[in-house]
């Protein structure tokens, strides 16, 4: 494959986007429909050239294109360049085909908005971010992409920024990931501090002709504490980008942001990042005991804890946040316990069956111009493609045999199961609440939504009934309808995708595994018992739900009050945003640091009052010596004759005269 | 010690040197304060004279000096003068305190 068309992956879209930015939208107005016509036409090209990398990858397993050196400090090289492997290969699949439906579904969803060709602006410089990122063979190309999705994910989350719910949630991701950030470019800066003296830094991924390269060599050069540091710096950087415990708080309130954003960066794509950072550094966490057993516990830790949360909320596209959430849990979960394959093939099925699930909810939005679930219902005999695809990405995420979500939850499970010690019962444990409370939700949200009665949409908010205030997207639904074809088509083929992504991965054949084989994967063998208490799990799930939404009643008067203190708790999302707001910036940062910092800088403080007193002794002195300078001959002559004396006392008495 | 010394001489210097040095310093009117210059002037040429008088080598080179300073002086009060008298023809004072426009 030539180098030149691996760069094009990421060349496309990057000039879809200029061309969008700096001509149509200046030159044909904000909603020309060439803005569709570019972003599509670009990310299908990575698409067709994604599919040949993954040709390319299945016989070569690892291609290294040349490295360019863009800097030179004396003797730190930085030469950026691409690579190819089993990793990168599946992600651009992910990617680009992920992507490409989104874009399509936009075009329907984002008709009527009048800045249509912005958002496909936006979307074409995300897409050319992501696979930046996961292509990059340096870790300072990698960290600039990273830098560029979490760009493009503000931009997109506050992209009605007239807003202010959407500007607000806009910066709140922004600046939690960048506080993971932090985190991920100290790891950088230790990697520079730490790597061996006898070898220049390069920060190359892979590099057949460096004497040593960050992936082969990285968990030998770096030891002991400091590669433990290294790896949980990549890990909070990972965290923050995958919405992990506890920098989850930014995920759900992400969903201000248009319905296919969501489905593409906040469920699909640049969340994964997280997890696909991990499993590209694995080489080094394999030496980091510490580090693997955090990154597993913080995963256990989320499923559950974001999933506790998605059995509250009324919002259905925050079921959908806290879910991510969940999921990416579990692959950080088997990251952590070694597992590449797993967590990746999680990550591979998680992408389609989330964004359907995604697109479903923006068709649902579309259809009746509310996200409140309290004002849906009976949506099946009005949509009835939404309600079929909705259900199958239920089953999956459910982890029902045999759709996809089973296949690699089950995995996940198994590795958690066979690991074995109080860690792999932990997590085994966690693992399983965390299906069963997974199912219960999704059947909750699919109940609420689909079956039942109708129950006025938006048309009913406006009458003020509920407290919702998400209402979003400006459409008007007066009587619901089924989503026009260009919606309903690419969540038909990501149904496929969700029925069957696990084909690729089938046991018989397992080409995912043999994919990242030479990354460390290995054949998991499917294991009855785990597999099978996963499924009681999410049965149960799923008829807990059955019982208490199924008859159209939206919330069971008959449990709501004893449970009442433990719902408030989770609709109050365990009271993490007021934790970080009132007590973390308000309380402490406000009332206390920022504070002392006003004070240490005014003038009765440290900084104005040094300068005030500087200034102050200037001024009193000059009034001193203004005497003197009176304009008087004699009095100048005075001073002169007593310097003079004191010049000649001196003289005389440290001179040595005589 | 009956006899008259080089420190007599510079003593007597220093003192004419120091009481015109006050006068210039402490005295309000231009006129003693140019007279107490004079007086200054003068204690330096007792000092040249003495030293020349005292060196063991017989030169003339501080009468000479002292010669100098006395033209000078002649010439400087000359042209003090004429200052003074400008100064006092605008001004009409000869009070040193008032002439501060050097401020």
């Amino acid at each position: 494959m030539p180098e030149a068309a691996v760069w094009l992956i990421i060349a496309a879209p990057l000039a879809a986007a200029v061309f969008n930015g700096l001509i149509i939208r200046p030159l044909f107005g904000p909603v020309s429909r060439i803005g569709f016509d570019a972003t599509v036409g670009a990310i299908g090209i990575s698409f067709m050239l994604s599919l040949w990398a993954l040709s390319v990858v299945w016989t070569d397993q690892e291609v290294v294109l040349p490295l360019h050196e863009i800097i030179r400090v004396d003797e730190f090289s930085l030469r950026i360049g691409l690579l190819l492997d089993g990793l990168t290969a599946i992600m651009l699949v992910v990617v680009t085909s992920v992507s490409l439906l989104v874009q399509i579904y936009s075009h329907g969803y984002m008709k009527e908005d009048r800045s249509y060709v912005r958002y496909y602006t936006f979307m074409a410089m995300f897409t050319s971010a992501m696979l930046t990122l996961v292509l990059a063979n340096n870790l300072i190309l990698l960290f600039v992409g990273w830098e560029l999705v979490g760009l493009c994910s503000y931009l997109l989350i506050g992209f009605w920024f007239t807003r202010p719910s959407a500007a607000a949630a806009a910066k709140k991701a922004f600046i939690i990931t960048r506080f993971g950030d932090l985190f991920f470019l100290l790891a950088i800066l230790g990697i520079f501090l730490l790597w061996p003296e006898d070898t220049p830094v390069t920060f190359a991924l892979s590099d057949p002709n460096a004497p040593m390269d960050l992936l082969r060599a990285g968990g030998a050069a770096l030891t002991g504490t400091g590669l433990t540091l290294i790896c949980l710096g990549i890990m909070a950087g990972a965290a923050g980008k995958s919405a992990q415990f506890p920098l989850h708080t930014w995920l759900p309130d992400a969903m201000e942001g248009p319905t296919p954003v969501s489905a593409l960066i906040h469920a699909a794509t640049m969340v994964a990042a997280g997890v696909f950072l991990v499993a590209r550094f694995l080489p080094l966490f394999e030496e980091a005991e510490t580090a693997r057993t955090i990154v597993a516990l913080i995963g256990g830790f989320t499923v559950v804890f974001a999933a506790s949360m998605g059995l509250v909320m009324n919002d259905i596209k925050r079921v959908l946040a806290y879910s991510t959430v969940s999921q990416l849990g579990y692959m950080f979960l088997a990251l952590g316990l070694g597992a590449l394959g797993p967590a990746l093939f999680h990550l591979f099925n998680h992408a389609f069956f989330k964004a359907l699930l995604f697109l479903g909810s923006g068709s649902v939005n579309h259809a009746t111009g509310t996200f409140d679930m309290r004002l849906m219902g009976g949506l099946r005999r009005v949509m009835p493609w939404t309600y079929g695809v909705f259900f199958i990405g239920s089953l999956s995420l459910a982890g029902i045999p045999p759709f996809s979500g089973f296949w690699s939850k089950d995995e996940i499970l198994g590795i958690a199961w066979s690991y074995g010690g109080t860690l792999g019962t932990i997590l085994f444990v966690l693992a399983v609440v965390g299906a069963f409370m997974t199912a219960a939700y999704i059947f909750r949200a699919l109940f609420m939504t689909f079956h039942g009665k109708y129950r006025g949409g938006e048309a009913q908010e406006a009458h003020g009934t509920a407290d919702a205030h998400e209402t979003h997207d400006e459409r008007h639904g007066a009587t619901p309808h089924e989503s026009p074809w260009v919606m309903v088509i690419p969540m038909a083929i990501l149904a496929v995708l969700a029925i069957g992504s696990w084909f690729i991965n089938f046991p018989a054949t397992h080409w995912f595994t043999d994919l990242l084989k030479p990354l460390g994967a290995h054949v998991e063998e499917i294991q009855i018992v785990p597999a099978a208490i996963g499924l009681v799990a999410g049965l149960l799930g799923i008829g807990i739900a059955t019982a208490l939404y199924r008859g159209g009643a939206v919330s069971a008067p008959s449990i709501s009050g004893p449970l009442a203190p433990v719902t408030n708790l989770l609709t109050r999302k365990y009271y993490m945003d007021e934790l970080y707001e009132g007590v973390i910036v308000r309380s402490v940062l406000y009332e206390r640091l920022w504070r002392f910092l006003a004070w240490f800088d005014s003038d009765k403080g440290v900084v104005d009052r040094a300068v005030n007193t500087l200034g102050l002794f200037g001024r009193n002195l000059g009034k001193g010596i203004r005497v003197v300078e009176n304009g008087q001959l004699q009095m100048s002559l005075t001073v002169l004759s007593i310097g003079a004396v004191i010049i000649v006392a001196a003289y005389v008495v440290w001179g040595g005269v005589g | 010690m009956d006899t008259l010394a080089l420190e007599h001489y510079l003593l007597l210097s220093a003192g004419l040197f120091a009481v015109g040095l006050v006068g210039v310093l402490a005295k309000r009117n231009v006129i003693v304060i140019l007279m107490s210059i004079e007086l200054m002037l003068n204690g330096v040429n007792v000092a040249l004279v003495a030293f020349s008088r005292y060196s063991p080598v017989d030169e003339l080179e501080g009468h000479i000096f002292a010669i100098f300073i006395i033209t000078v002086a002649a010439a400087e009060v000359a042209i003090g003068l004429a200052i003074l008298l400008t100064i006092f023809a605008r001004r009409n004072t000869v009070d040193a305190a008032e002439i501060n426009l050097l401020k």
